[in-house]
């Protein structure tokens, strides 16, 4: 090969870039871009918003916003936001993640749970058994998960929210079911946390893990997530409700220093407020998180089945409080799970 | 009496090994990329031509290329220079510079990535420096071409280094006594000599950089249509139960790699066949 041959292998990638480079710079229109940063299970549920949102949006002022998205882990896309990744909203699985980036970078107000309506959690969610077709197993409620043989399929409650949902209603039914103190609870946590073969780091990875490779005979699931596998997995797998679980609250909030930075703070309030519109409240129904609207909730009544429900703040006097005695390094999750 | 062959098994025995390697291809090989494409293919052509078009798999496409671009031709660069460098000289810290060229291939590519977000993010060494100056580096185009760079960084250093060592010096000691300058012996001498080595590791280093995904998905951030990569994007559609898409997507860098392999011996039958008596 002639070295003039080597230099135009080089050159070759340059034109490429130049290409590319030409390329991006060209989708730069009069818009406004607004990065909504999520967890796991939201993908479906926001990308329907999103379009309807935009639509909502272009009516009201005219201006076209193009809603870029990212998911995963709930701990995990708070960490990214503490590390610098621009959101100009973050929808989080709970609000201890949002609480989070609040303390460290001050991006966002410690009280901007007070912000919005219903502690600024326009749809709400819960924990369900999932079982395989037929429940094989027999599960019926929390205890037939410490059985001896039955593999349990959750998240890592350090990296997931919905594997820390998972184990505080655990936690919940456990404090109801032994002698009432912190130890039986402990025990039984214990003894469910050894029959989990694998801890993915976000929802839905688990759901992937159970229902896509077929590992574990029970899945500790986002309500929602099971009603998408359902869908997605016709006659595989079956929805099992416990006697009780926790009243899952995601919590949005505008990250203002990042949008007041993109000049998007208008319309990321206006992006979070629309949430409780009656549209978004049917959407939010539509993909299987309980609408916060009473009206839509009414509609969807049959959907949903009514269960005993403890909340966080009730139960555990808050995340602050849950996250500091269960999932902080050194904490209950860490001195029960020896894998 | 007719003597058996030292070199040659019984028929038997031949044939069980021969069966063995090639069960062994089959099965590591030739199954996963058939099944890439059988899954693609799947739900029909229309369904595996939209997921190629889609906005999203475009941009994933472009942001790969556009790594791919910056990464290839300077590891490139770099590579020549320090293979020319250990080889053709003896210096101090020879063996220490050796080590570290290795430094991407031994370390995770999760570690490379954090590294990046260490030093570049909102919390790292950098971070308020380049927040006062709206730089983004991590989470942004820039991170995922440093990524990128990090890991491709020892290809074409570590395929140049074993052919430049076998040559030695000798030619262009030869070439000096006869009056060539730096620059000419380098052109005239030692590229001719290393072309099979570079064109290879040039390959190699562009098939991982379109193919890297560990380092990039700690400094992506995942944004669709903007901070994913291939890679990433086929990751995204997989969680999506966008199966028959995400597939599609594989094929794409199943084709790179089968691409990067026909490319590399037909190079080598035409050149080699006119001008090469040395590969």
């Amino acid at each position: 090969m002639k070295p003039k041959t080597i230099l135009l292998l080089l050159a070759t990638p340059v034109v490429f870039l130049g290409l590319a480079a030409c390329d991006a710079s060209k989708d730069s229109g009069p818009k406004v871009h607004l990065l909504n940063v999520s967890y796991d299970p939201t993908r479906e549920l926001y990308e329907d918003y999103n379009t309807l949102f935009a639509q909502h949006w272009k009516e009201q002022t005219g201006e076209t916003v193009e809603i870029e998205a990212s998911h995963g882990g709930s701990g995990k896309q708070a960490r990214a936001i503490m590390d610098g990744l621009e959101g100009d909203v973050a929808t989080l699985a709970l609000a201890y993640d949002t609480d989070a980036i609040a303390a460290e970078t001050g991006i966002l107000p410690e009280n901007w749970q007070s912000r919005l309506p219903h502690n600024s959690s326009p749809y709400t969610s819960t924990i369900v058994l999932v079982v395989r077709k037929g429940n094989p197993k027999g599960i019926r409620d929390w205890p037939d998960l410490i059985q001896p043989g039955i593999q349990v399929v959750t998240p890592n409650p350090k990296t997931s929210g919905g594997a820390r949902w998972n184990y505080l209603a655990a936690w919940a039914y456990a404090k109801r079911a032994g002698d009432g103190s912190d130890g039986s609870a402990r025990d039984f946590l214990r003894a469910l946390f050894k029959n989990v073969p694998v801890l993915d780091t976000g929802a839905r990875g688990a759901t992937t893990t159970f229902a896509q490779r077929k590992i574990g005979d029970v899945f500790l699931s986002w309500e929602n997530e099971a009603f998408l596998i359902e869908k997605e997995f016709p006659g595989e797998t079956e929805i099992v409700v416990p006697s009780i679980s926790i009243l899952a609250e995601p919590a949005v909030a505008v990250l203002d220093k990042n949008a007041e930075k993109h000049g998007t703070s208008q319309v990321a309030q206006a992006y979070l407020e629309y949430l409780y519109s009656p549209q978004a409240q049917d959407l939010i129904g539509k993909h299987y998180y309980r609408p916060r609207s009473e009206e839509t909730a009414a509609k969807y009544a049959d959907v949903f089945p009514k269960l005993n429900l403890v909340t966080i703040d009730e139960e555990f006097g808050g995340w602050k409080a849950a996250q500091a005695t269960h999932f902080a390094d050194g904490g209950v999750f860490d001195q029960i799970y020896t894998p | 009496m007719s003597l058996r062959p030292v070199t040659s098994e019984s028929l038997p025995v031949r044939i069980v090994l021969i069966a063995c390697a090639v069960g062994f291809l089959g099965l590591f090989l030739l199954v996963p990329l058939g099944l890439v494409f059988v899954e693609a293919l799947r739900r029909g052509g229309s369904v595996f031509l939209a997921a190629l078009t889609d906005r999203h798999a475009l941009s994933a496409i472009r942001l790969t290329l556009f790594a791919a671009a910056i990464a290839v031709p300077l590891n490139t660069l770099f590579g020549i220079a320090a293979a020319w460098l250990i080889t053709k000289f003896r210096f101090k810290g020879r063996t220490w510079l050796l080590a570290l060229i290795d430094l991407p291939f031994a370390v995770s590519p999760v570690i490379a990535g954090l590294v990046w977000a260490l030093i570049f993010g909102a919390q790292g060494w950098l971070g308020p420096w380049l927040a006062e100056h709206d730089i983004r580096i991590i989470f942004a185009v820039p991170g995922i071409v440093l990524a990128t760079l990090f890991v491709t960084f020892p290809f074409v250093a570590r395929e140049l280094i074993p052919v430049m060592e076998m040559q030695g010096t000798d030619e262009e000691e030869a070439a000096l006594t006869l009056g060539a300058g730096g620059w000419q012996i380098f052109r005239r001498v030692t590229l001719p000599n290393i072309r099979w080595g570079l064109l290879y590791g040039v390959l190699l280093c562009n098939a991982r950089a379109m193919g890297e995904f560990g380092a990039v998905s700690v400094v992506s951030g995942h944004i669709r249509g903007k901070t994913n990569t291939l890679p990433l994007h086929i990751e995204v559609l997989y969680n999506e139960y966008q199966f028959s898409a995400a597939f599609a997507a594989a094929t794409l860098l199943a084709l790179l790699a089968l691409l990067t392999l026909g490319l590399k011996s037909l190079l080598e039958l035409r050149l080699g066949s006119h001008s090469s008596i040395r590969h």
